[in-house]
């Protein structure tokens, strides 16, 4: 695929939102560049949300997309390599991977859904930012919807 | 003084400037900028992380100066244009004047939800998505079918009764004005009109969507009014709180503006 992923987007965030800058030089909270050392989260990645099960992996078809997640700190383990057409390896870029910041991993059709976890368990997508949903499989059937077949797009600007 | 009003008080001549103005911040590229940088804050802003412009105390006055340098933009093009603000507890249907040919257009049609009416309307050429999570192109809306029901007035007023602005753990979890306002928790006030609007209003890029600055300069007018209520009540937290911005923090991307420069609305506007 020549066109970037999703998932190298939000790897190269920082420098993408370069152009968004408003006034004066920015560093984007919780994007590579702001916070090469999370600290603030704990071996689980949990932080303030420790205490809240980690959803299970799914894969499944919704509405003719293919939708799949898995929790970040899967990233680069044994099966890894199931995962896109780009393997497992570039999952993990260094210490601040692709995903850093992301507790869990959801894709629609091999595309990267930026998701979020609450501090009572629930999760955002940044498709669907304004509302909670109970699991990341609820929260990806609703991004399909919401997507009425178009695909997710890194963030583009110009 | 500049003074901004209720969008159902505005005349037609102010309609049209203040449209005019937007299209032209659009077309010469700098209206896709603030786009860019909110979206920016709602992938960066997290609960267990570093938080500026949402889920955090400074969600009111980050908004407030994001919406300050957007009406000054508007300004460097029209001097007269204020922000106006959406009453959504008094205009609460597809049908308010809001959503008339002559303002923001009106509703996205069945099916793929796109907006073909007014300003902003696709075949107008004149509103393309620039800065988007997908790969529509057009402006969209679906307006009360994310959620059925605006926010009412005895809804707005349970929250603003709050005395606390903000509390511990000073994120989507708090028990606060603040977060009852960012509608994390109690009656969901301000997320609720952004899944109401519905289409690019529920994403991270919701400023694609220009009734965006109508509904955050309303949320800016409930701080305000709380302000008025509660006169002892002050911005929280005040120091030395990790990850977030304690009243003498500056705020990003400005870096040089924290919330204690922001308290006072008047010495930039008043609301009409």
């Amino acid at each position: 695929m020549s066109r970037p992923t999703r998932r190298q987007v939000l790897h190269g965030s920082a420098a993408a939102l370069a152009g968004a800058v408003l006034a004066a030089p920015v560093a984007f909270p919780g994007t590579a560049a702001a916070r090469p050392v999370d600290g603030h989260r704990d071996s689980a990645g949990a932080g303030r949300t420790a205490g809240h099960e980690m959803p299970d992996p799914f894969d499944e078809i919704y509405e003719g997309r293919h939708i799949e997640g898995w929790p970040a700190d899967d990233e680069g383990s044994h099966d890894g390599g199931r995962r896109g057409p780009g393997g497992g390896g570039e999952h993990r870029a260094g210490p601040a991977g692709p995903h850093e910041g992301m507790d869990f991993v959801v894709r629609i059709d091999n595309d990267d859904l930026h998701v979020m976890r609450n501090a009572d368990g629930t999760w955002v997508s940044l498709v669907n930012h304004y509302e909670t949903f109970g699991t990341p499989r609820a929260l990806a059937r609703a991004a399909v919807r919401e997507l009425k077949g178009a695909d997710l797009v890194p963030v583009v600007t110009g | 003084m500049a003074v901004r009003k209720n969008q159902a008080d505005l005349t037609a001549t102010e309609k049209r400037n203040f449209v005019d103005a937007v299209l032209e911040l659009k077309r010469s590229g700098r209206y896709d900028e603030f786009i860019s940088t909110h979206n920016a804050f709602i992938i960066g802003d997290t609960d267990d992380g570093e938080r500026t412009g949402h889920r955090s105390p400074s969600f009111l006055p980050w908004h407030r100066r994001f919406l300050l340098q957007f009406e000054r933009a508007l300004q460097s093009i029209t001097p007269s244009v204020t922000l106006p603000y959406w009453d959504w507890t008094v205009d609460r249907s597809p049908r308010s004047s809001l959503w008339a040919d002559d303002f923001l257009g009106g509703d996205g049609r069945s099916g793929d939800g796109r907006v073909t009416s007014g300003p902003f309307a696709f075949s107008g050429g004149k509103w393309p998505m620039n800065v988007r999570v997908d790969g529509r192109t057009f402006l969209r809306r679906s307006l009360g079918t994310g959620v059925r029901e605006l926010p009412t007035r005895a809804e707005v007023d349970r929250v603003l009764a709050m005395s606390v602005y903000d509390a511990a753990p000073w994120n989507s979890s708090s028990d606060s004005f603040r977060n009852h306002l960012e509608g994390w928790r109690g009656p969901n006030l301000h997320n609720r009109v952004h899944v109401w609007v519905g289409g690019q209003m529920t994403t991270g890029a919701s400023p694609n969507d220009p009734v965006f600055w109508l509904h955050h300069c309303f949320i800016d007018k409930l701080w305000a009014d709380w302000q008025a209520l509660h006169p002892s009540s002050g911005y929280l937290p005040t120091g030395d709180t990790p990850d977030v911005i304690d009243l003498h923090d500056t705020m990003k991307p400005w870096n040089d503006v924290t919330p204690a420069d922001l308290l006072d609305h008047s010495a930039f506007y008043t609301y009409a």
